[in-house]
C-alpha cells in the first residue's frame, strides 16, 4: 500500500469536495432523513405496533431467513465457480466468466418473469420437479431461488481475485510436508479466502434482503407465507399507510446501514490481509 | 477522446428521441384491473366519435391497477381526468380528499355505473374439485386464488359475496360469517394486489383450483385460454357489482378537459359504448343492449351492498379498514 | 460495494503443478457442478426470455416492439438514463477527485455514505421521494400550489433512478485513482498547468477505462431499474412507463409474447453491457499491470 499521503499541491479540492457534499446531501441524505423524520412523527407505540405486527414479523422471517440461506448457498456455489474459473481450463470458460455477472446486468423484472416462467408448473424445470412434489414458483422456495440468482456474482467476484493471488508456493510447501489435498484446502486455502467468502456472503445477503423486482413475480405474495418485507412496504404504500410503510422501511434502513458498516469493515480487513501478497 | 464523443452521441440520441408527439387533447383514465381490454377498444371508438363530433384528436391514456390503489394514487396527485373504478367507496375516498363534490354519484345515470358485473368462480375443465357453490370453497384441499381486498376492488366484492352467502345459511350470523370467510381465506394460496395478477396466477401459471373472479374477467380468460381448459361456475348467490365512473373536477378544471371528459363518460352510456361493454362481458344498463345480450349472462340471485351491508362506507369501515374484520381474519391465522 | 472488486476479477488463472492438483474426479465433479448451475441458473433464464419472445414468430415479435406504447416506454427509458448517467458521472469524478487525491478527516464515513444507495432496498429508494414530494409529503402542498408534478410523473422516475445509480461511477473511480496516485498531476502543476488542464490531459486519460466501466454499469442499472421507479411511476401507458414497467404491464395483460419481446431488448442490453464490461476489464487490467510495473521499477 501507498504510504501516508503528504499535503497535496493539486487544485480543485474545494470545488470537487463542495460539489460532492452538496450532491450527496441533495440526492441521498435529505431523502433518507425523510424516512427518519416521518418515523419520528409516529410516536413510539404506533411505531412499535407497525413494525411488530405478526404479518410484518412473518415478512422479516421470510426476507432475512431466505436471504441468509441464499447467501449461504451462494458461498458454496460461488466458491466452486471461482475455483473452477481460476484453477481449471475447460471449454466455455470465457463465456461463463463473462456471464457470471448476468444477474447484475439483467433488469430484475426480466429476471423475475423468466424465473417464474421456468419454474412454474408448466415451465421446463417446474415440469420436471412436479412429479417429485417439489414446488418452486409461488412458494417461499421461489423467493429463495430468485435470491440465489441475484446474489451469485457477489461471492464469485469477491473470491475469484483472492484465489488467483494465493501463493502456489504455500500449497506446494503444504503438499511437500505430506498434507493431503483435502488438508491443504481446509488448513491453508480456506483460511486464506475466508475473509473474501465472508465479504461475498455479507454482500449477497445485503442485496437479497432488499431485493424486490425478481422476487415478486415468483413469490406468490401470500401474507404470512410468501410475502417479503419490501413487498409489504409496497402493499402498505398502496393502502396509503405511509406511516406504516415508513416504519417498516426504517427498520430495513437501519439494518442495511449496519450491514454496510460491517461490509466496509470486512473489506478493510481483506485489504489489510491481502495487501502483503499483492 | 472516444469517450467524450460516445457520451455526446448517447445524449444527442436520447434528446432526439425525446421530442414529443403533438396532440390536440389528452385524457387520462385511471381505471381498475380487468377493464384493460374493454377500455383499449372503447378509447379508440371514442377518439373516432370525438373527431367526428368536435374535430379534435383525443389521445386517451390508461392506467390500470387494483381499484383501491388507483384511487389513492389519484388522491396522491395522479392527474386523472376521469376515473372508472371498481366500487363507489374508492371514489368516495377521492371525494373525501376534496377533489370532487361529495354528491358525485348523482351526476350520471344508474348511480354513475354505466355497466354492472358480478362475481363468479373460474375452475379447471371438468371441475375436478366439484366446486358448485360458496360452501365448497372452505373444504380442505381446495386452493383458492383471489386478490387482496385491501388493494383490489374485485376482491372486496368477492369477500362481501362470501359473507352474504354465509349470513343466509341456516343459523347464519356475524360470528358464523366471520368464521366462514376466515376459513375461505385460509384456503387462499396466492393473494395478488389486483384482479389481473390473480387471473394470471390462476390461468397462466396454473396455480389453485378456483379463481374468484369478475364475471367479465372470467369470460375473458375463457376466451384467451380456451374453453377446453377452464369452466365458469356461477354460485347460487352473488353480488351486484356496480363499478362507477366520474370526472375529477379539480383536474379537468385545471387542464381544461371538462368537456371532453364529460363526453367520454357519456359515451359509455351510448348504444355504441354499451355494445362494447357487453362484448367485453360487462352487463349493460341500457335495456335494449341488455336484451340483446341477455343470453350471455347467467341468471343468479344478486344481493346488493346497500341491502346487506348498509352501503359501501359502512362495509369498508367494518371489514376493510385497518384492524377491521379482514385484518382480524388474516393475522392470527399464522402459517399454513 | 461490489463493483470495485469485480473490476479486478476476470479470467485470472495460473499454471498448476502436480503436487497441488486435485484428483481428476474432483476436478470433473467441480466443473460439472459449475456448468450445470450455470446452465440452469444463468443460461436458462436468458434463453427463456428470447424463446418466449419469439414463440409467436418474428411478426408478432416486431409488432410488439413497433407500436406507440413500446416506443414511448423505450423513449422514457432513454431519457431517464440520459439524465441520470451524466449527473452521476460528474458526481463520480468530483467525489473520486476529492477522495483519492486529498487527505481529510471523515473520509471513510463519506465513502460509506456514497455506498449507501447500494444497500438500500429499491422499494425504499422510491418511498423516500414519495415522502418528500407526494401530496402528503414535505414539499407536497407547495408543489401542488405551484402545479408541479414530481411523483407519478417523469421527474420522480428520474430522481429515483439517480438515487439507485448514485454510487456506480464514484465506486469505480475511487480505488482506481487511489492506486494511480497523484505524482503525474503534481508534476504538471509544478510545471504550471492549470487545474482543468491537469484534469483533461492527465487524469482523464488515466481513468478513462475505469470511467467507462462505471458508466456502463450505471447505465445498465438506470435502464433496468424496476422497484424504485415502480413506486413513483403511476403506471400511465405512454407517459410514465419505463421499459421494465412496461414489461410488467404486458405480463399482467396476458400478453406474454409482447412482455418477453420488450424483455428481450432489456436482455440484449444486459448482454451488450457484459460484453463491453469484459472488454473494458481487459483494458483496465492492462493499465493496472502497467502501474504495478512502473511502481516496482521505481522502488
Amino acid at each position: 500500500m501507498a504510504s501516508v499521503k503528504r499535503f497535496s499541491p493539486l487544485p480543485g479540492f474545494g470545488l470537487a469536495m463542495g460539489y460532492t457534499l452538496v450532491y450527496l446531501t441533495l440526492v441521498v441524505l435529505i431523502p433518507l432523513t425523510a424516512v427518519g423524520t416521518k418515523t419520528l412523527t409516529m410516536g413510539l407505540d404506533a411505531f412499535w405496533a407497525a413494525v411488530s405486527s405478526p404479518r410484518v414479523v412473518a415478512s422479516y422471517q421470510l426476507s432475512f431467513g431466505a436471504s441468509l440461506l441464499a447467501a449461504a448457498i451462494n458461498v458454496v456455489f460461488g466458491l466452486i465457480f471461482a475455483w473452477v474459473l481460476v484453477r481449471y481450463r475447460f471449454p466455455g470458460k470465457g463465456l461463463i466468466d463473462a456471464l457470471v455477472d448476468l444477474p447484475f446486468a439483467l433488469p430484475t423484472a426480466v429476471a423475475g418473469i423468466a424465473l417464474a416462467t421456468i419454474h412454474s408448473e408448466n415451465g421446463p424445470v417446474g415440469k420436471l420437479l412436479e412429479p417429485w412434489g417439489i414446488e418452486i414458483a409461488y412458494t417461499p422456495n421461489g423467493v429463495l431461488l430468485a435470491l440465489v440468482f441475484i446474489g451469485l456474482p457477489f461471492v464469485v467476484r469477491t473470491v475469484q481475485p483472492v484465489l488467483a493471488d494465493l501463493e502456489k508456493e504455500v500449497e506446494e510447501a503444504a503438499a511437500g510436508l505430506g498434507a493431503s489435498r483435502g488438508q491443504t484446502f481446509l488448513r491453508i486455502i480456506l483460511p486464506h479466502i475466508g475473509p473474501a467468502l465472508l465479504t461475498g456472503f455479507a454482500m449477497a445477503f445485503a442485496r437479497a434482503v432488499g431485493e424486490y423486482g425478481s422476487v415478486i413475480f415468483i413469490a406468490g405474495n401470500v401474507p404470512m407465507v410468501s410475502e417479503i418485507t419490501p413487498l409489504l412496504i409496497i402493499t402498505k404504500l398502496e393502502q396509503y399507510d405511509y406511516a406504516g410503510a415508513t416504519a417498516v422501511a426504517s427498520v430495513m434502513l437501519v439494518f442495511s446501514f449496519v450491514l454496510l458498516l460491517i461490509i466496509n469493515g470486512l473489506q478493510g480487513w481483506m485489504h489489510h490481509r491481502y495487501a502483503r501478497g499483492a | 477522446m472516444k469517450l467524450k464523443s460516445l457520451l455526446a452521441g448517447l445524449l444527442a440520441g436520447a434528446l432526439l428521441a425525446g421530442s414529443a408527439v403533438a396532440a390536440d387533447v389528452s385524457l387520462l383514465n385511471v381505471s381498475y384491473d380487468p377493464t384493460r381490454e374493454f377500455y383499449k377498444e372503447f378509447d379508440d371508438a371514442f377518439a373516432k366519435h370525438w373527431k367526428a363530433k368536435a374535430g379534435d384528436t383525443a389521445i386517451i391514456r390508461q392506467s390500470h391497477g387494483g381499484s383501491g390503489k388507483q384511487a389513492r394514487a389519484v388522491i396522491e396527485g395522479l392527474q386523472a381526468d376521469v376515473v372508472t373504478l371498481a366500487l363507489a367507496y374508492d371514489i368516495d375516498a377521492i371525494a373525501d380528499a376534496g377533489l370532487i363534490p361529495s354528491e358525485w354519484q348523482k351526476r350520471l345515470p344508474h348511480n354513475s355505473s354505466p355497466y354492472t358485473s358480478t362475481i363468479v368462480f373460474l375452475v379447471r375443465k371438468g371441475n375436478p374439485k366439484g366446486i358448485r357453490d360458496w360452501n365448497d370453497l372452505v373444504k380442505s384441499g381446495v386452493s383458492i386464488v383471489t386478490p387482496n381486498p385491501k388493494t383490489s376492488g374485485g376482491a372486496r366484492w368477492n369477500y362481501l359475496a362470501a359473507w352474504a352467502y354465509a349470513l343466509e345459511q341456516p343459523g347464519g350470523n356475524e360470528g358464523k360469517a366471520k368464521e366462514f370467510v376466515g376459513q375461505l381465506y385460509r384456503n387462499v394460496k396466492v393473494l395478488d394486489s389486483g384482479a389481473r395478477g390473480s387471473t394470471t396466477t390462476f390461468v397462466e401459471r396454473g396455480i389453485g383450483d378456483v379463481l374468484l373472479a369478475w364475471e367479465n374477467e372470467a369470460y375473458l380468460s375463457l376466451k384467451e385460454a380456451g374453453a377446453d381448459k377452464l369452466e365458469i361456475v356461477t354460485p347460487s348467490l352473488s353480488i351486484l357489482a356496480e363499478p362507477p365512473v366520474t370526472i375529477i373536477d379539480r383536474v379537468v378544471d385545471k387542464r381544461g378537459t371538462r368537456k371532453v371528459g364529460q363526453a367520454y363518460l357519456e359515451y359509455l352510456y351510448s348504444p355504441e359504448g354499451q355494445e362494447l361493454a357487453a362484448r367485453h362481458f360487462y352487463r349493460p344498463t341500457d335495456a335494449q343492449v341488455a336484451a340483446k345480450y341477455s343470453k350471455q349472462f347467467v341468471k343468479t340471485r344478486l344481493i346488493t351492498v346497500e341491502k346487506v351491508f348498509g352501503g359501501w362506507r359502512n362495509a369498508q369501515k367494518v371489514h376493510f379498514s385497518d384492524g377491521g374484520i379482514f385484518d382480524q381474519i388474516f393475522v392470527p391465522g399464522g402459517k399454513r | 460495494m461490489s463493483t470495485s472488486i469485480a473490476l479486478h476479477a476476470g479470467s485470472l488463472e495460473r499454471a498448476e503443478t502436480a503436487s497441488t492438483r486435485e484428483p481428476a474426479w474432483a476436478k470433473v465433479v467441480l466443473i460439472s457442478v459449475a456448468l450445470s448451475f450455470f446452465a440452469v441458473f444463468l443460461l436458462l433464464p436468458l434463453g427463456t426470455v428470447f424463446a418466449e419472445a419469439l414463440r409467436k414468430g418474428w411478426g408478432a415479435y416486431l409488432e410488439a416492439l413497433v407500436n406507440r406504447d413500446a416506443w414511448d416506454a423505450i423513449r422514457l427509458t432513454l431519457i431517464t438514463a440520459a439524465i441520470a448517467v451524466p449527473l452521476n458521472l460528474v458526481f463520480g469524478v468530483a467525489a473520486a477527485w476529492s477522495i483519492a487525491k486529498f487527505e481529510f478527516r471523515g473520509k471513510r464515513l463519506l465513502i460509506t455514505f456514497i455506498d449507501l444507495p447500494f444497500s438500500v432496498s429499491p422499494v425504499i429508494s422510491g418511498l423516500i421521494y414519495v415522502l418528500l414530494f407526494g401530496a402528503q409529503g414535505w414539499f407536497g402542498p407547495w408543489l401542488q400550489e405551484h402545479d408541479i408534478q414530481i411523483i407519478f410523473a417523469v421527474p420522480g422516475i428520474v430522481l429515483a433512478t439517480i438515487f439507485v445509480t448514485f454510487p456506480f461511477v464514484a465506486r469505480e473511480l475511487i480505488p482506481l485513482m487511489e492506486a494511480q496516485g497523484s505524482e503525474e498531476e503534481e508534476a504538471a502543476v509544478v510545471l504550471g498547468a492549470s487545474g482543468w488542464q491537469v484534469f483533461w490531459h492527465i487524469t482523464l486519460p488515466n481513468i478513462k477505462w475505469g470511467l467507462l466501466y462505471g458508466v456502463i454499469l450505471c447505465n445498465a442499472r438506470a435502464m433496468g431499474e424496476f422497484g424504485a421507479v415502480s413506486v413513483v411511476s403511476g403506471h400511465i401507458r405512454g407517459q410514465t412507463n419505463t421499459m421494465p414497467l412496461y414489461v410488467e404491464i404486458l405480463y399482467n395483460e396476458y400478453n406474454y409474447a409482447a412482455a418477453f419481446a420488450v424483455a428481450s431488448l432489456l436482455a440484449l442490453l444486459a448482454i451488450v453491457t457484459l460484453a463491453l464490461k469484459t472488454l473494458v476489464e481487459r483494458q483496465t487490467r492492462r493499465q493496472l499491470q502497467e502501474i504495478a510495473a512502473t511502481s516496482e521499477s521505481e522502488t
